[in-house]
């Protein structure tokens, strides 16, 4: 599992000036779309464009993942076809709802990695949950391959099938936010927030990105480049909390030297799930420890 | 005979004379005196109570009884807005003047009708910091038999000083005058803030004639141009299209791109070592460089740091900036918005400066030597860091040299901000079409897809690294580009050359040639 997904960002694959600048705005991520962003009439330019820039371009060292195209579509065989041989670092799998169709998109993913004499452990999949029905699935899911590290919440497509309005607030998905974290934390892979759809609003931007990271999230979808640095800002551990960190690691070594597996600092007891997360703090910050 | 940056430029121009070729960007200055001597300014009489004022701008320019091989000088604080200059040489044409040379501080798209008088030797030679629109497309096709010389904003004022540049007749339009002809830009219906290039062509022009269209009554305050230098006053209707004169290019971009490059630009300049209390600052208008000041005020707030000043064109970012008490000064030769004007009005603090305080070579300090960092903008960088801001990817001229090269001379640190190719056309590249600005005065250069430092200043580089901003090497990052782009077929020229770039201390840096037909 990769250490920090603060950051998603969508791209669409029809769009070349987008995807050419894709690596260069310091993204954890990048998601190039086939799905639906594109529209119907598009979906093979696209496809042909995302498959070229993969080969083509660089995006440094940011991950890139592709989202496909539902099986249940005329474009997501071929989707596969295209880029599961390229081996990005992740596909994207939306509206997963069964563990049954999830079995189906690995099946083929492997029977085309077999063709091309490619390893099954190098490319990932994330599995985006947009349905009530993939809600009620969710542990399920994240647990069935370890090729699943992360799961992601669509937003948007998850408020149509609920029937409900998109309140600004996001208590009609909170649920299902917080099912989905749970599902991804009992099975220790990354958990990504949906979008925030207002661009020009960052205040808003930034209250959404704190509560995601509140309820424990490890990252947030981004539609525009301008909305990564507002994130990153909130899901980078503040100087006070690297300073507790750091301290609590040199305590530990030092307590572990003599034996000892609980402490206090500052009369708060620290033990391994405080040292585990004081390591996650330091990794967030790029700090070596 | 080729100069020091391995340019190949010619020993003489006819209308010129010996050319001296570029020696290194500060070696002229080294001595701290300079061989050319000043001309003196003319001296002119009128006599008590004399009325200086004229019905139209015709009476006014006949009185000032032109001559075939005179020349013009102007300035471009009107910016796109500008009527006046395409006015006054069409009546000079009508007069049947001929062989004018016209020294404009600068040419835009709003003198693209003066293309006709260049075709028609109205007009023969050319002195500007930029030529943009027609007027630039038809120069590079070879137009005028002489070549146009490309000067800089402080290299305009050493030329006119030194008497390359003699201003025979000086029209200065101005937002608001008096019937003596004390003059400002910064009230009235056109107003466009600092009056500052045309300071030198009051002092200098052997004519001057004030053109308003507020005539206010006596005493016109402030006194950007004054009234003991100034012939004749004329009020006309409009100077100008006040919408064009305020140019729109205070917004911060919202382009992801620019913001990019932007926030790592001051990054950069925040782990230079410079940014500390009283510092000082100059950014562009516009675009990434203008998004530099964005970042910048965030972090000064964030660090409590109070700068010293700002400098040069001035935009409505800039007086914010100053409101908020985080600089203590604006220094403004140009400004760039009605915002800006009512703070040059109404702010101590804002002070208008004339070109040669602002960037003249000659004297003994001007303001840009005291400038920390500016980020500037460019057209193309090569992998020596030398900058082109004049000539496009198709070899025309459509740019302006403006204070490029003089500030990039005057700062601590120059910052360049520009993305690594636009569409398809490589901005980072081997070699530049035109050198404006020398590598040896340009420190680092910010893309989206890197910084890079210039190997002459090792210690700024360790000094980033330290601070865990990575940089590569520009030879490596030209590479990418090139890969990405593709390698384009070279532009083909003639021998005719059509524009003389002369860096700020008057010696030619680089040269401009005819575009050849395809």
């Amino acid at each position: 599992m990769k250490t920090k997904r603060r950051t998603m960002l969508y791209i669409p694959g029809n769009n070349p000036a987008m995807l050419q600048q894709g690596g260069i705005y310091g993204a954890d991520s990048l998601l190039l779309d086939l799905e639906d962003a594109v529209a119907l009439n598009e979906k093979d330019s696209a496809r042909i464009l995302v498959k070229n820039m993969l080969k083509s371009i660089s995006y440094y060292n940011t991950e890139v993942c592709v989202r496909v195209n539902h099986l249940d579509t005329p474009f997501g065989i071929e989707d596969l076809e295209t880029i599961v041989p390229l081996q990005p670092d992740a596909i994207r799998f939306p509206k997963t709802e069964t563990v049954k169709e999830l079995k189906k998109l690995i099946d083929i993913i492997e029977i085309i990695e077999n063709k091309h004499n490619l390893p099954h452990n190098k490319m990932t999949i994330h599995a985006m949950i947009e349905t009530a029905l993939g809600v009620q699935n969710v542990f399920k899911i994240a647990k069935f391959s370890k090729r699943v590290d992360a799961i992601t919440i669509g937003g948007q497509d998850l408020t149509a099938d609920m029937n409900i309005a998109n309140a600004k607030d996001g208590s009609g998905i909170d649920l299902a936010r917080k099912m989905i974290v749970m599902a991804a934390k009992a099975n220790n892979i990354d958990a990504i927030d949906t979008v925030f759809v207002d661009v020009n609003d960052e205040e808003g931007l930034r209250i959404e990105t704190e509560y995601a990271k509140k309820i424990g999230f490890t990252g947030k979808a981004v539609i525009n480049p301008r909305q990564i640095d507002i994130i990153h800002e909130v899901f980078t551990p503040t100087e006070a909390e690297i300073r507790r960190a750091f301290r609590i690691i040199k305590e530990f070594k030092k307590n572990k030297d003599a034996g000892i597996g609980v402490f206090a600092i500052d009369g708060k007891m620290v033990d391994a799930p405080v040292v585990a997360r004081a390591r996650h703090t330091l990794d967030l910050a790029d700090i070596k420890y | 005979m080729k100069n020091a940056i391995n340019r190949e430029i010619p020993n003489k121009i006819k209308y010129i004379g010996e050319l001296e070729p570029f020696m290194g960007a500060w070696e002229k200055l080294k001595k701290g005196w300079m061989d050319e001597i000043s001309v003196p300014p003319p001296n002119k009489a009128k006599l008590p109570h004399q009325k200086k004022i004229c019905d139209t701008l015709k009476e006014a320019i006949l009185k000032t009884n032109p001559q075939s091989g005179m020349t013009l000088t102007y300035h471009h604080h009107l910016r796109n807005g500008d009527d006046i200059l395409v006015k006054a040489i069409s009546i000079l044409a009508e007069l049947g003047i001929k062989d004018i040379t016209l020294a404009s501080s600068s040419l835009n798209e709003s003198h693209d009708a003066l293309l006709r008088y260049l075709e028609d030797g109205t007009i023969t030679k050319i002195w500007s910091s930029g030529i943009r629109g027609e007027l630039g497309k038809a120069i590079s096709k070879g137009i005028l038999k002489n070549p146009v010389v490309i000067h800089s904003h402080g290299g305009r004022v050493r030329a006119i000083h030194t008497g390359k540049i003699k201003p025979d007749l000086t029209i200065i339009p101005a937002a608001s005058a008096d019937e003596e002809g004390n003059a400002t830009g910064a009230h009235g219906k056109s107003a466009f803030g600092s009056i500052g290039y045309a300071r030198i062509d009051a002092r200098y022009g052997k004519q001057v004639i004030v053109v308003t269209d507020n005539l206010v009554d006596y005493p016109c305050n402030p006194i950007g141009i004054r009234q003991d230098f100034v012939d004749y006053i004329v009020k006309v209707d409009s100077i100008g299209d006040p919408t064009k004169i305020a140019s729109g290019t205070t917004r911060i971009t919202k382009s992801p791109m620019d913001l990019r490059i932007a926030k790592l630009a001051a990054d950069v300049i925040e782990h230079s070592g410079l940014f500390d209390e009283g510092f000082s600052f100059q950014v562009g208008a516009g675009g990434a460089s203008l998004a530099v000041a964005k970042f910048i005020r965030e972090k000064m707030k964030h660090k409590n740091i109070k700068g010293s000043f700002m400098l040069g064109g001035i935009t409505s970012y800039c007086v914010e900036m100053l409101k908020e008490g985080l600089f203590k000064t604006l220094f403004d030769v140009q400004s760039f918005d009605a915002e800006v004007s009512y703070s040059l009005l109404n702010n101590k603090h804002h002070i208008e400066i004339p070109a040669s305080l602002y960037a003249n070579p000659f004297n003994c300090g001007c303001m840009t030597n005291k400038l920390d960092v500016v980020a500037l903008g460019a057209l193309e960088i090569d992998t020596d860091f030398n900058v082109n801001v004049i000539t496009g990817s198709e070899g025309n001229i459509r740019g302006a040299s403006g204070g490029h090269s003089d500030t990039a001379s005057g700062a601590q640190l120059t910052v360049i901000v520009c993305p690594s190719f636009r569409g398809r056309i490589p901005i980072v590249t081997k070699k530049v079409h035109t050198v404006v600005t020398p590598g040896e005065s340009v420190h680092v250069l910010v893309t989206e897809r890197g910084i890079c430092v210039n190997p002459k200043f090792p210690e700024l580089e360790k000094r980033l690294n330290k601070a865990g901003i990575k940089t590569r090497k520009i030879e490596e990052l030209e590479k990418e580009v090139d890969e990405i782009v593709g390698t384009a077929k070279p532009i083909k020229f003639t021998d005719k050359i059509v524009g003389l770039i002369e860096y700020r201390d008057g010696t030619i840096i680089d040269v401009i040639r005819q575009v050849a037909e395809c």
